[in-house]
């Protein structure tokens, strides 16, 4: 689904150049729900981007769905959900969530049909006329997510999705979240800085360090696929979570040396 | 809390007024004295200041002379009469309006071309912002008369130089607005392979309302001045331009202050018709609540 094998990136500052990721190889099947997971400046968002064409890496190979980045990105291969639900003020929330349908020619019945089933899918049925000031962030977040699932892409890339919201509301996000995943059977690549939230929802975990971006652990999560919020008080979730707080760890070390 | 603060205003500004109110009439005094006591002997000090007040062709008229004028020359005169304010100050707002319609549309286009084209992104700027350097007054005669020249007279030449004032806060603002989505929407755009056209239409144009709006608050009473700076060079016999200069041709200073006032006037309302507007739109677009 998506291969990336050996890819460096180099941005070049002012400062000199800044290694963002550094002999990356991975591997995504279809229908895994991927985590990175790592500090700030380990390259996870940049790898996302990566693979999204949001970024050009500087050498190595990256395919999606046997495609280039770019290929992809033009076939409408992936939905991307950013930090920011970066919903138009001047749009309600269908209006938000047809955008993209808009911008990809469907027309206005095929439209309406798959903004009414996203929407129901991320639970906003009823805030369809809603503008965006009027949402929670959650909700707000919601609808992002509903955009990127609009045009029913297989893969799905969100980086941070949850990262601006409290914990309560994550924790229900993530809940729906893993059900809608289930449901709709997408491939998912899902960056967070949270460790809880990347063992509760992946199949698998990728472990990243800074200085330079590179991969440390990949982890194939042992936890069954249907998981419940309790499933973190488990001895495998925190087996897995510590092994996760390790691989960080070692990366935190070599960067101190 | 926006009644209220409007409550709050009424009576600072009515203080300022009642302040300008009463320094003019001071000011009127020593300005006109001279002249009073050429015209009449034998005053006593307070006929001498009633005098100073109501002379027919005063250095500084009073602010009731001048209101007495204005009501007078617009309501009290047939709009087609050449003596109407109303009438003169339709053929400059005509002006006015279409220098306003000329360098809006220009300034948008040129914005569009900055912030699609890279080469006129670099070059075109310079240009934008030396072309207010020059004084619009040494500008105006020449337009005025190789317009002339080839035969294009009344309101066009008007309107071009009305246009060359009004362009430039649209260039400068739109630019700034068609610029203001942040890295998020326009990465979002690309993963939803949008084209620059769709950009613009979707994300661009709606982002740069607000700062559109505010540049046509500025480029209305460009406008207008500018109109007025036209009917200055070019001998017009109409217009609140022309008004002021036969004013000045006549000794008729009430005149030249009540078309002063005319234009002040019309260029508020200008503006308030625009005020009014951008929050009709933003509200209608919640970008503003």
């Amino acid at each position: 689904m998506i291969s990336v094998s050996d890819v460096n990136l180099t941005f070049e500052t002012n400062d000199g150049p800044v290694n963002a990721l550094r002999d990356v190889s991975l591997k995504v099947n279809k229908g895994d729900f991927v985590s990175f997971i790592g500090p700030s400046g380990c390259g996870k968002t940049t790898l996302l981007r990566v693979i999204a064409a949001l970024e050009t890496p500087t050498s190595g190979q990256v395919t999606v769905n046997n495609m280039s980045p770019d290929d992809a990105r033009k076939a409408r291969e992936y939905g991307y959900v950013f930090q920011a639900a970066g919903l138009y003020p001047w749009r309600t929330v269908s209006g938000n969530i047809k955008l993209p349908l808009e911008i990809m020619g469907y027309s206005a019945s095929e439209k309406e049909d798959r903004a009414q089933k996203v929407i129901d899918l991320v639970e906003l049925k009823g805030f369809e006329k809603k503008f965006p000031w009027q949402l929670s962030g959650g909700m707000q977040q919601r609808a992002s997510i509903a955009r990127a699932l609009a045009f029913d892409a297989n893969i799905l890339l969100m980086d941070e999705p949850f990262g601006a919201l409290d914990e309560i509301v994550r924790d229900r996000l993530n809940g729906e979240l893993l059900s809608l995943w289930a449901r709709t059977r997408k491939t998912i690549c899902f960056v967070t800085h949270s460790i809880p939230e990347a063992v509760f929802l992946s199949t698998k975990i990728v472990v990243m360090s800074p200085r330079p971006g590179r991969i440390t652990d990949v982890i194939e999560s042992s936890l069954p696929k249907n998981r419940e919020l309790n499933i973190r008080d488990s001895k495998e979730f925190i087996k897995i979570a510590q092994r996760v707080r390790e691989g960080l760890k070692a990366g935190h070390v070599e960067d101190a040396v | 809390m926006g009644s209220n603060y409007k409550k709050n205003k009424v009576v600072p500004v009515t203080a300022i007024l009642l302040l300008i109110g009463i320094f003019w009439y001071l000011v009127a005094i020593p300005m006109n004295s001279e002249k009073v006591s050429r015209q009449f002997k034998n005053l006593s000090t307070s006929e001498h200041i009633q005098k100073c007040w109501s002379l027919k062709k005063p250095k500084l008229p009073t602010p009731h002379q001048i209101v007495t004028e204005m009501v007078n020359t617009t309501f009290f005169k047939k709009v087609s009469s050449k003596r109407s304010l109303v009438y003169h100050g339709w053929i400059t707002l005509q002006a006015t309006l279409a220098g306003f319609f000329l360098g809006t549309l220009f300034g948008i286009l040129l914005a569009l071309g900055i912030v699609h084209n890279k080469a006129m992104d670099l070059s075109v700027m310079p240009w934008v912002i030396a072309s207010q350097t020059i004084p619009i007054l040494a500008i105006a005669p020449m337009i005025i008369v190789v317009m002339n020249s080839v035969g294009v007279t009344g309101l066009l030449p008007k309107a071009i130089i009305s246009m060359y004032l009004s362009f430039f806060p649209v260039v400068v603002g739109m630019v700034k607005g068609l610029r203001s989505p942040d890295q998020i929407q326009l990465d979002q755009m690309k993963t939803w392979s949008a084209s620059s056209n769709q950009i613009l239409w979707y994300l661009r144009f709606p982002s740069s309302l607000p700062f559109l709006f505010a540049s046509l608050k500025v480029g209305v009473a460009a406008s207008l001045v500018g109109a007025i700076v036209g009917e200055l060079p070019s001998g017009a016999i109409s217009g609140l331009g022309a008004r002021m200069l036969a004013g000045t041709y006549y000794g008729q200073t009430i005149m030249i202050w009540s078309a002063l006032f005319a234009a002040a006037f019309l260029a508020a309302f200008l503006v308030f018709i625009i005020d009014f507007s951008q929050k009709i739109v933003l509200k209608k677009m919640a970008i503003i609540r």
